[in-house]
C-alpha cells in the first residue's frame, strides 16, 4: 500500500502533512479512495473558515457513495486545491499528490494525537480483517 | 487464542470434521427430477464471509467457499480458501464452530472465482457475493455504452412455470397481461402485486409454450417470489408446475458491439438470433438468447447452464467484452431509465406511481392480484426525471421541494451520469409537477437547484435530455 511514512493520520482516514510554513495539507488516504472507487464531485470549505477537531468540513463523492471528510484538527483554512472541481479523478490517480485544504493549525502540538504511519497501518489491518 | 484470519489455514485445520449437508429446500410440488451432473452444485454453493467485512459492505471481501460438489449421490463437501493463491484442501468443517460464528454464508454464482481472478471488488448484493467492479465503474459504464460489456446477473432467478394452465394462472399473477404474448420467444415486462397493489417484484415473462412459461425474479426478492406463487399456485392452479432454475447461469452481454461479439462465440448463432426482435428470446444448442438488457444499449441477456459460464465468460472476454459489474449496470439502468426494485418501487409502493403505469393493464375484465387497489387509490405522485443543474450529486432519499408551492418529493434512485457528465436521478413528485420546472433538492446543508426532466436520460448511446 502506498502509504507515505511521514505523514499523520486519522482514523477516518485523512492524511495530515505538516509543511515548513507550519500550515498542514489535508487529503484522503489510498485506502479510503480505494474503497470509495472513481470520484466524481469534490466539495471543499470556504477559505477563512475556522473549523474544530473532528468537524465534518469537506465532502468526497464518488460513483458509489458520498463521504465526509473530517477536520484532523482544530484550525483556519488557508486554501483549497483548486484542481479538484474539475478534476476530482486526481484523487484516483494518485491520493497523497490530490490535496482537498490547508489549515493553519490553533496548536501546532495537536498534531502528536494523530496517528503516525505505523499506528495507521494497524488500523487498516484491524479493518481489513 | 488461536489465529482467525480467515487467510490463516492453520485454525481450520483443529475444527471439528463434519457439517450438516447442505440441501436445497423442496420447491416444486412435482416429484424431484434426475438432475444432469452439476446441478447439485450449482444449488448448494455458498461463500463464508467474515461478518465485519460484510458490515462494510463496500471492502473486498476475501471469504472461504463451502459447497457441495459432485452429483448422482457422490457428492462430498469442499473447502476452499479464496483468499489464498490455491485450494488448499478438501475438508468438512463444523459450521457452529467459533471459528465460523464470525462468518456469514453468502450465496456465490458459478463465476464467482473468475470474478476474483479478475480482481473484482466483491460486494455482498441480496445475500449474494458479487463483483462491484473489476478496477473502474467508469471505464465499465463507457465500455458497455460504446463497444460490449458483460454482467454476470446468475444471481437473479429464473423459474419455469409448467403445465396447461400457466397462461391462465399469470393473467391473475401479474399487472401485465400475459394475452399479449402470442409468438414463442415474445417476453414481457410486469411487476407482481400484493392486494393492496404494492409491487412484490418486477419481473420478465418469456412465452414459450402454451404449456412452459419462463420468469426472471430479481435476486433480493427470489425467495419471497416463490413463496408467494406457490401459495397462489395452490390457490389459483393446483398442480402447475414452478421450478427454481438454479442451474442456469445468466450473463447480459450489452452494447453496439455485444450482439457481434455474442455471434463470434457461439458458432452458428447469427443466423439463428440476427432477426429478434426487441424483448424477443429463443432456443439456440444451450443457450436461451434473449434481445433483452438493463442498460438501455443493444444486446443480448444469456442463459446457459451454470456448468458452462465460467468458459463462455472467458470466451466472451477473448474477443473484446469488458468484465462489468453492479456498479455500471446501476448508473447505466439510471441513464437508460429503468426502475431499480427497493428502490424506485417496492411493496408499499403503487406501480402507477412509479413511473410502471405502462406495464399496467387494465383495460380488460382479466381479474389480477392488485387491481381493484390500483382502480380505488387516487393517483398522487409519479416518478420523473431530474438533472442537477449546481455541482454535486443527487442520491436516494434526498428531498425534493418544488417550486413554487413547496410541495415536497424525494428521490428514489440518484447518481453521477457518466454519459451526462453531471448528475441525474428519478424522483417521486406530485402530479403538478412537469419537465421543464426548476426544483430544489436538500443535498446535505445545501439547496441545489435541478431541471425536471421526461427520462430516459440516454438510449443507443444518444443522450435524450
Amino acid at each position: 500500500m502506498n502509504t507515505q511514512n511521514n505523514l499523520k493520520y486519522t482514523k477516518s482516514h485523512e492524511w495530515v502533512r505538516l509543511e515548513d510554513d507550519g500550515t498542514v495539507t489535508i487529503g484522503i488516504t489510498q485506502h479510503a479512495q480505494e474503497l470509495l472507487g472513481d470520484m466524481v464531485f469534490v466539495e471543499t470549505p470556504d477559505v477563512g473558515r475556522k473549523l474544530k477537531r473532528g468537524e465534518e468540513c469537506a465532502v468526497v463523492e464518488s460513483v458509489k457513495a458520498a463521504a465526509d471528510v473530517y477536520a484532523p484538527l482544530a484550525g483556519e483554512v488557508t486554501a483549497v486545491n483548486p484542481e479538484l472541481e474539475s478534476a476530482p479523478e486526481k484523487i484516483n490517480q494518485d491520493a497523497y499528490s490530490a490535496w482537498l485544504f490547508k489549515l493553519k493549525p490553533e496548536n501546532a502540538g495537536d498534531l502528536n494525537n494523530l496517528l503516525d504511519y505505523a499506528a495507521y497501518q494497524k488500523l487498516l489491518e484491524a479493518e481489513g480483517d | 487464542m488461536p489465529c482467525l484470519d480467515p487467510d490463516c489455514w492453520s485454525i481450520v485445520r483443529v475444527c471439528r470434521l463434519f457439517i450438516s449437508k447442505r440441501k436445497s429446500a423442496p420447491i416444486s410440488s412435482s416429484p424431484p427430477k434426475a438432475q444432469p451432473p452439476g446441478i447439485a452444485q450449482a444449488w448448494s454453493r455458498s461463500i463464508l464471509i467474515p461478518e465485519n467485512r460484510l458490515r462494510e459492505g463496500n471492502l473486498e471481501s476475501a471469504g472461504i467457499e463451502l459447497a457441495t460438489e459432485g452429483a448422482d449421490g457422490v457428492e462430498k463437501q469442499i473447502f476452499r480458501n479464496l483468499s489464498g493463491k490455491k485450494d488448499r484442501g478438501v475438508k468438512s468443517y463444523d459450521v457452529t464452530s467459533p471459528f465460523f460464528l464470525r462468518y456469514r454464508s453468502v450465496k456465490a454464482t458459478s463465476l464467482n472465482q473468475t470474478h476474483r481472478d479478475m480482481n473484482a471488488k466483491m460486494v455482498d448484493f441480496g445475500g449474494w457475493d458479487m463483483p462491484l467492479h473489476y478496477g473502474s465503474q467508469l471505464d465499465e459504464h463507457h465500455r458497455v455504452r460504446g463497444g460490449a460489456g458483460m454482467f454476470d446477473v446468475s444471481h437473479m432467478l429464473a423459474l419455469d412455470i409448467k403445465g396447461e394452465t400457466a397462461r391462465d394462472f399469470l393473467r391473475q399473477l401479474v399487472a401485465n397481461n400475459v394475452d399479449k404474448l402470442t409468438q414463442s420467444g415474445k417476453a414481457l415486462y410486469s411487476c407482481m402485486l400484493n392486494p393492496e397493489g404494492g409491487v412484490i417484484d418486477d419481473l420478465i415473462i418469456y412465452f414459450l409454450t402454451e404449456s412452459h412459461f419462463r420468469l426472471v425474479v430479481n435476486a433480493g426478492t427470489a425467495d419471497k417470489d416463490l413463496a408467494w406463487m406457490l401459495a397462489r399456485r395452490d390457490e389459483i392452479a393446483p398442480g402447475l408446475e414452478i421450478i427454481p432454475r438454479r442451474d442456469l447461469a445468466m450473463i447480459a452481454v450489452q452494447g453496439p458491439e455485444a450482439r457481434a461479439r455474442v455471434w463470434q462465440v457461439i458458432a452458428g448463432s447469427q443466423a439463428e438470433t440476427e432477426n429478434l426482435k426487441l424483448f424477443q428470446a429463443t432456443f439456440f444448442d444451450k443457450y436461451f438468447i434473449a434481445r433483452t438488457g438493463y442498460t438501455g444499449e443493444d444486446g443480448f441477456e444469456i442463459m446457459l447452464p451454470a456448468v458452462d459460464a465460467v468458459e463462455f465468460w472467458n470466451a466472451l472476454h477473448a474477443v473484446g467484452v469488458a468484465p462489468a459489474g453492479l456498479g455500471a449496470r446501476d448508473t447505466l439502468r439510471l441513464e437508460a431509465g429503468m426502475n431499480l426494485y427497493g428502490q424506485d418501487m417496492d411493496d408499499t409502493t403503487n406501480p402507477l406511481e412509479s413511473g410502471l403505469g405502462w406495464t399496467v393493464e387494465l383495460k380488460s375484465d382479466r381479474n389480477f392480484i392488485g387491481k381493484q387497489a390500483l382502480l380505488e387509490k387516487p393517483v398522487k405522485q409519479q416518478l420523473i426525471g431530474l438533472i442537477l443543474l449546481d455541482r454535486g450529486v443527487l442520491r436516494s432519499h434526498q428531498r425534493v421541494i418544488t417550486r413554487p408551492d413547496q410541495n415536497e418529493g424525494e428521490i428514489t434512485s440518484g447518481g453521477f451520469s457518466p454519459t451526462l457528465e453531471q448528475s441525474i436521478a428519478l424522483a417521486r413528485l406530485p402530479l403538478s409537477v412537469s419537465a421543464g420546472d426548476e426544483v430544489q433538492v436538500v443535498v446535505r446543508d445545501k439547496m441545489l437547484r435541478a431541471k425536471v426532466v421526461k427520462y430516459p436520460f440516454v438510449r443507443n448511446g444518444k443522450i435524450l435530455v
